[in-house]
């Protein structure tokens, strides 16, 4: 079963973030690095992308003619999409356990960042009986 | 590579693979050396011909690769050379004995108990099945080396588990032939279940779960398993061309156009069905392929033979306490005594921790609530269960089924 673990945040987020001292963000690569590792060496990786701040991020719409129409302008709650990983595991349980190894990952002053991650499952067009 | 060539390659691959281990007991090494020698074969063979003994040409080749490369550690590891060597030389004839056997207790160490089954399956497709690892991996869809990761932490399990090279006891056999049928059910599952066309290859897994579980039929063809696995295989791939349409929706059964159905299939499925049946030590396999010939005896769907169906399904769950068998057993009782009688049975799943967010439980309420007349019900249901499945084709039949009745 694929699942994507999705970290989100709003823009504050992302700004905290942009202002974590040198250590924590070389911690912080350093723990996404081994990461992404372990999750290939076990056999369960799929992918993993992550986002550019959302400060440039838009939202298209269709115009009258089909043509782009851009609006930038987002409420304060909104969250936006940070990175996420694609993971190919047994069980929604495996996939929770390797989401909570993601949000125990290192913030400020090197202690657990509890940032939530979002897990759903992808679709497929395999079903899984389960005789 | 042709596909005559291919498919030849892919036959010779478990007997080839069992004399290297014979020879070495390194089931990992081995493994690698047989995967040169299948490329090496594949290049070569197109040009010059095919050798005079094809498994013996690429026994020799997997051994020399294995030599070369135990002679490359020697310079770091003198003290190996002896063993090694010995075993080299005490190949007198390349041409693999007990071909057979040997396939036999590869499948049985590829399909360990101790091995997860995704392991179990990657595992089993490169030894036995001898497909390439990229293969595996699009069928699987996961990245190429992912699935090499997969297969080569499978290798390591074995190595650290000590499983000798050997078939299991008598008392273990049972056990592990049931772990050894599993696995080919789930690959053959993971092929019958996607839909046609969207992902291209991964209905060959059907066919090579088939092609894997005729060659387990021959080196045991006294178990009446795994003949009834081969027939819910054969009678179940046989529905392949109906079940979907050409934009990929599923078609249920008792809509799907049944002159699409394969007869040569259905017809080696029951011939195997009627030669295992008299024999007695009836299993769940067995019972899933007489409930699926049922179903394709049936030349019209009005014509199913309900009260058979729900006497195989009462035999099932007496074996099996798993839900999605009690679940069938439900539908088939609703087609014989009504709608009533199924949702009675379903709750009595309602609570089932097995089923909680399941979405075909839902999706059988709400069929059984149609035939009660019951269209409000039905729609809720079907919706519900839509937001349960991870499967697209089911999730837009279901959700097209709620549209239909609102």
């Amino acid at each position: 079963m694929r699942f994507i673990l999705m970290m989100n945040g709003t823009k504050a987020d992302f700004a905290g973030y942009a202002r974590w001292s040198k250590e924590d963000l070389q911690r912080n690569v350093a723990f996404m690095r081994a990461f992404s590792k372990e999750l290939k060496d076990s056999g369960v990786f799929v992918s993993t992308e992550g986002l550019a701040f959302p400060d440039q991020a838009k939202t298209v719409r269709a115009g009258k003619d089909g043509e782009p129409v851009t609006d930038g302008v987002f409420p304060e709650s909104k969250e936006f999409l940070a990175g996420y990983w694609i993971v190919d595991v047994e069980s929604p349980d495996d996939a929770y356990k390797i989401a909570a190894r993601l949000s125990a990952g290192p913030g400020p002053g090197g202690k657990p960042g509890k940032m939530p991650v979002e897990v759903r499952q992808v679709m497929s067009s395999h079903t899984d009986y389960g005789l | 590579m042709t596909v005559p060539l291919e498919h030849l390659l892919r036959e010779l691959t478990p007997q080839v693979l069992g004399a290297v281990i014979r020879r070495f007991h390194d089931f990992a090494a081995a493994e690698d050396a047989v995967q040169e020698a299948l490329l090496v074969a594949s290049q070569r063979w197109p040009r010059e011909g095919l050798p005079h003994d094809p498994p013996a040409w690429l026994t020799q080749v997997a051994m020399r690769r294995m030599i070369d490369q135990i002679r490359s550690e020697f310079s770091r590891r003198q003290r190996e050379q002896d063993t090694a060597l010995e075993a080299a030389r005490s190949s007198r004839s390349t041409s693999p004995a007990g071909a057979g056997d040997d396939t036999l207790i590869l499948l049985y160490m590829c399909c360990h108990p101790a091995l997860s089954s995704a392991s179990a399956i990657a595992l089993t497709l490169r030894a036995i099945g001898g497909l390439t690892t990229a293969e595996i991996a699009r069928a699987f869809l996961v990245p190429e080396a992912t699935m090499a990761q997969r297969i080569s932490r499978a290798k390591q399990s074995i190595k650290q588990s000590g499983i000798p090279f050997q078939l299991p006891t008598p008392e273990e056999r049972a056990r592990r032939l049931r772990s050894v049928l599993h696995v080919l059910y789930l690959i053959f599952n993971e092929g019958y279940t996607s839909s046609a066309g969207a992902e291209l290859g991964r209905d060959d897994l059907s066919r090579e779960a088939i092609r894997l579980a005729r060659v387990i039929h021959k080196l045991e063809p006294r178990d009446a398993e795994v003949a009834g696995l081969l027939a819910l295989m054969l009678l179940t791939d046989a529905r392949r061309a109906a079940r979907t349409n050409a934009e990929g929706e599923l078609i249920p059964l008792d809509e799907q156009d049944r002159t699409l159905w394969d007869k040569r299939e259905i017809d080696e499925g029951i011939a195997l069905l009627e030669a295992t049946l008299p024999k007695g030590a009836v299993g769940p396999y067995q019972l899933q392929a007489a409930i699926a010939a049922v179903h394709d005896e049936a030349a019209r769907s009005e014509d199913t033979d309900w009260p058979q169906i729900l006497a195989l399904y009462d035999l099932l769950t007496h074996m099996s306490d798993n839900p999605m068998v009690i679940l069938s057993h439900a539908i088939a009782s609703a087609m014989v005594h009504g709608p009533a009688k199924g949702l009675e049975l379903l709750d009595g799943l309602e609570r089932d921790p097995r089923l909680a967010g399941n979405h075909r439980l839902n999706a059988v309420r709400a069929h059984l609530l149609e035939l009660t007349g019951d269209r409000a019900g039905a729609v809720r249901y079907y919706r519900a269960a839509a937001g349960q499945t991870a499967n697209l084709p089911e999730r837009n039949y279901l959700l097209a089924q709620a549209a239909r009745l609102s």
